[in-house]
């Protein structure tokens, strides 16, 4: 390997949390350098302190109660850690800058954005306050693809969407000409199709400026795609370090090989998801052996009692290396499989879906759900927002319909005109052969028994204040299901068996759960009242990949024993095409594209279906895909484009597209889309 | 935005009904003329004639909603409800008891009263929000410790004290100022620098206490730590970031209250013999006229409702995402 220029070099880096008279070692021992115009990921699911790691670096971490222990880190040979609080402010914003998560909440919102640009220009770069530092404002604006940014400069946050957000947090971190940009988490707050754009132009500015790249991110996609080198953290360690290559190829750590196994996708549509047993450890706890190793399906006695020691790979440097027994020359021998035979054991449990009849369950025909928009004096509505206009969809027994679109294209809204939450506009929701939209109230709430729902939230979609025994037994009582008081309590404690928790645990409260535990409660809750159909809004969205295997294990077992028909609505098509049996995609308030999974994703039609299936970060390094990239944003439902809704973003929109919407055209009997480059005979 | 106060204006309308009918239900049915006439005769006077003749001397001697032996033939106008209670929305309060005036009264007495209000809440937000600056900016140290128990020692001690012991202290023992009167003109200064003094010290433990908390908040929020890695100082962060949107709920919180501001104190002003309209709502009460009384009750309800539009209106002034009726 070419010797580089080194940047950032972190070493034995411990910080702290006091809290409860405990104290949570977050990081506990963290080292790694970073070199110039690379891209260095951190890895790791919520909790394992990769956002503590990069908030020591800039010494951002929250006071009082966080603290940095030991440890240095050095940029440029110079120990941050050591400088006064005035000199590092030099640091932050100039040398090094950074991006957060949540563009929403991580502007000032009562600052115009190009106020919040210059600020960090006037403060580094010894601009004057007023026309140059607005020249400049606007020149990062343009160089982060911001369009219109004259007029822009002068808006407030909310008037931008996530995207257009995180790009003006892009474009203040350049406003110092940083040498390390640390991005936490980027793009998790948005949606594919700009996740797809913010990274473009992450990559883009980083060719031009030469900037170093602290990734860091739960998505294994997402490494893949602009990760030089790779370190997973675990628990408050970093447990392996690696190169692109080597990592996607062969993952050495047991967690870094279950991280992988868990990812669902279609080639492991018949098998149950490799799932890591329990929880990640607490933080608090004094360590005699290696982190992972109750959870660890490698686990020998020694794992127990001896700490783990970092084995590098001499030939490799001596940062590429891995945090495990199994490659303690001391230990190896006492593991009685070979390292490469392990990794190749997936689970391979054959579980093939039960074909049952095709009995329809739901049909949902032309349905309308619109919002009017009231102003004046007198509230007169002067239009209407198209949340849902006309979406007709099928469910049969037994089968999962997965829907899928970007954040406001409706998606959710068709749950809840479904389930008559939102009494639809026009349309027909016809469940086992009875309408749902003519039903009186007391009629449909006895209907609601059929059908539940499950929401992406499982902490807010449970009252606080109520024991998972009273949150389970509720729509029991409801729906006078269970048998008497008895009887309910056998069949809460059967159901909690079923999701995989222990009856035991019905006398406690939701915020005693984990995230993953919760939605199981939420699972629970819903079995209780025997439905056909549930609902599944977003339920893993929330969740870290290794807990969202044991849901989505949980679901397909679940619908195996009971028939259970499931609409699947989500934005994360990896679980689509684990999970589901068919697809729709949806668009603006209407679905542009139908079919079985197989039909959709491997023979996509529609140019909107190819864009998004296109954007998804794939965790394969050697798929050579072609990204096509959407121009701008999801337009407002309110005041939808002339002709085909997609038409201003379709690279192949003529002008034909502008007349009228498309109509729907099969190709196959389940098969069928609504765009014009299919219309012709 | 236009159609928007239009619109809260007429809903102000039928609240405003429904307090002149409360208060007209309270004067006048729960507390009969007759009641009233008793009162104000004392025991050994009262007579079934003395009560009449006082009844007639102060516009008592009609019925309260319809008049059928009306001499001027208005049936309905020439009642108590319609004399005593419709004409308040014109703000036309009548006489006192005393024959006076009451508009006149209030249009004297209100400059007075915000004399009072007007530094005390000025010189109060100053306090207040420095203080409350201080303590966020050495959160959880010694100092915002002992500051937050400052706080909720002076919460705990009553309002009274702070009169007495400040009218003791200061113009008793030192001689720096008059214990209590008003005058006109500049001379007036002498005598409201206690009263506003006590107004803003009364009140430091409770809206530092909160101010402090909405400091915190702000402080712990993401665009703090975005400001921060800019490299940007505390004092820049707090008083650019922090500051700006801390204020939001403080001024607002504020401009409710500012209507109400005319009203007076009626504790300060009766202590420190400030003839102004929180006095004038005492005496009344304490002499049972009922149309001060009546006339202030009104006027506070129509200020309230003023404040509250304002309200609204001051959000859509510092808060660039709020905007009123979604135009």
């Amino acid at each position: 390997m070419a010797e580089q220029t080194q940047i950032l070099k972190v070493e034995n880096l411990h910080t702290w949390f006091r809290g409860d008279g405990r104290i949570a070692r977050a990081v506990d021992g963290v080292s790694f350098t970073i070199n110039k115009g690379e891209t260095f990921a951190l890895l790791g699911e919520s909790g394992c302190g990769k956002s503590v790691t990069s908030l020591s670096i800039m010494r951002l971490v929250p006071e009082p109660g966080g603290k940095i222990v030991q440890g240095r880190v050095n940029l440029h040979g110079q120990d941050l850690l050591q400088l006064p609080e005035t000199q590092m402010r030099d640091v932050r914003g100039s040398r090094i800058a950074m991006i957060f998560q949540e563009p929403m909440t991580s502007l000032n919102p009562v600052l115009k954005i190009g106020e919040q640009i210059e600020e960090t220009a006037v403060r580094h770069k010894t601009l004057k306050e007023g026309q140059t530092a607005r020249q400049k404002a606007i020149e990062l604006l343009n160089a982060v693809g911001l369009p219109d940014a004259q007029r822009r400069y002068s808006e407030y946050p909310h008037q931008l969407s996530g995207g257009m957000k995180q790009r003006v947090m892009i474009a203040i971190a350049l406003a110092g000409d940083p040498e390390l940009l640390i991005a936490d988490e980027p793009t998790t707050a948005l949606d594919v199709t700009i996740q797809s754009q913010v990274l473009q132009l992450l990559r883009e500015l980083q060719g031009e400026t030469h900037m170093a790249v602290m990734l860091i991110t739960h998505d294994l996609g997402v490494v893949a795609e602009m990760a030089d080198r790779v370190a997973v953290m675990y628990a408050g360690q970093i447990v392996e370090q690696a190169d692109r290559e080597t990592f996607f190829k062969a993952p050495k750590h047991p967690y870094s090989i279950k991280l992988f196994e868990s990812l669902p996708n279609r080639t492991k549509r018949n098998q149950r998801l490799a799932v890591i047993q329990g929880s990640v450890p607490s933080l608090a706890t004094e360590f005699k052996g290696c982190r992972f190793e109750p959870r660890c399906q490698f686990a020998i006695e020694d794992c127990k009692n001896n700490v783990p020691v970092w084995q590098s790979f001499d030939e490799l440097g001596e940062e590429t290396g891995v945090l495990c027994h199994r490659f303690d020359p001391r230990f190896e021998s006492q593991f009685s499989e070979p390292v490469q035979k392990i990794f190749d054991a997936v689970a391979q449990s054959d579980d093939p879906v039960t074909t049952r009849g095709f009995k329809e369950l739901l049909k949902v025909n032309e349905l309308k759900v619109h919002f009017p928009i009231q102003k004046g004096l007198f509230k007169r509505t002067v239009g209407h927002v198209r949340a849902v206009d006309g979406v007709s969809i099928d469910i049969p027994q037994g089968k999962t319909l997965a829907l899928v679109g970007e954040s406001g294209c409706g998606k959710t809204t068709v749950g809840k005109g479904i389930l008559q939450l939102i009494s639809p506009t026009a349309g027909s929701v016809n469940l086992d052969n009875e309408e749902l939209t003519n039903l009186a109230k007391h009629q449909m709430r006895q209907r609601r028994k059929d059908i539940q729902i499950i929401f992406q939230d499982p902490f807010s979609s449970m009252n606080p204040r109520m024991m998972v025994a009273d949150i389970i037994e509720e729509g029991m009582v409801a729906q006078r299901v269970g048998g008497d008081k008895q009887k309910r309590q056998t069949r809460i404690d059967e159901l909690l068996n079923q999701v995989g928790l222990s009856p035991e645990v019905k006398y406690r409260y939701p915020h005693e759960f984990s995230g993953g535990q919760r939605q199981r409660i939420c699972i629970a809750r819903a079995l209780a009242v025997e439905p056909k159909l549930i609902i599944c809004d977003e339920p893993t969205s929330a969740l870290d990949v290794s807990v969202q295997a044991q849901i989505l294990n949980l679901l397909k077992e679940l619908q195996d024993k009971f028939g259970l028909a499931y609409l699947f609505i989500t934005h994360n098509l990896s679980v689509v095409e684990y999970l589901a049996h068919n697809v729709a995609v949806m668009y603006l308030g209407r679905i542009v594209e139908t079919g079985t999974v197989e039909e959709v994703l491997e023979n996509p039609l529609h140019p909107y279906t190819k864009a998004l299936l296109s954007a998804v970060p794939q965790v394969d390094i050697d798929s050579e895909r072609k990204v096509i990239r959407l121009r701008g944003e999801l337009p407002s439902p309110a005041n939808p484009p002339v002709g085909c809704h997609f038409n201003p973003r379709c690279a192949k929109a003529w002008q034909e597209c502008r007349n009228g919407y498309p109509s729907a055209r099969s190709v196959s009997p389940t098969h069928s889309v609504r765009c014009y480059l299919y219309q012709e005979n | 935005m236009l159609a928007y106060l239009v619109r809260r204006i007429l809903y102000a309308l039928p609240i405003l009904i429904g307090v002149n009918l409360l208060t007209f239900a309270l004067f006048f049915v729960v507390n009969k003329p007759d009641d009233m006439a008793r009162m104000h005769l004392g025991v050994k006077h009262v007579t079934p004639a003395a009560i009449e003749r006082w009844k007639q001397e102060h516009g008592y001697d009609k019925p309260l909603f319809y008049n059928p032996a009306s001499e001027t033939g208005n049936a309905f106008t020439d009642t108590i409800f319609f004399t005593k209670s419709v004409r308040l929305f014109i703000f036309d309060f009548g006489n006192a008891d005393d024959g006076r005036n009451i508009t006149y009264d209030i249009t004297q007495r209100m400059w007075p009263s915000l004399a009072i209000a007007i530094p005390t809440l000025l010189v109060g937000l100053l306090v207040y929000i420095t203080f409350a600056m201080t303590l966020a900016f050495f959160r959880a140290t010694y100092i915002d410790y002992a500051g937050v128990i400052l706080a909720v020692v002076l919460m705990s001690i009553s309002g009274l004290f702070y009169i007495i012991g400040g009218q003791y202290l200061v113009s008793k023992l030192l001689h720096l100022v008059p214990i209590s009167g008003y005058a006109t003109g500049l001379t007036a200064i002498k005598f409201l620098i206690l009263p506003v003094l006590i107004g803003v010290i009364g009140s430091i433990g409770s809206n530092s206490r909160w101010y402090r908390t909405i400091f915190l908040e702000e402080i712990n929020k993401d665009y703090v730590r975005t400001a921060r890695a800019k490299g940007l100082s505390e004092r820049v962060v707090l008083f650019k970031h922090v500051l700006k949107n801390a204020l939001i709920p403080i001024l607002t919180g504020i401009v409710v209250i500012l209507p109400m501001l005319f009203m007076g104190n009626l504790i300060l002003e009766s202590f420190f013999g400030v003839p102004g309209l929180g006095s004038y709502t005492i005496d009344a009460i304490r002499q049972q006229d009922f149309a001060i009384v009546r006339a202030m009750v009104f006027l506070g309800s129509v200020l309230y409702i003023i404040g509250l539009i304002l309200t609204d209106i001051s959000y859509t002034i510092v808060d660039p995402r709020i905007r009123l009726g979604g135009s």
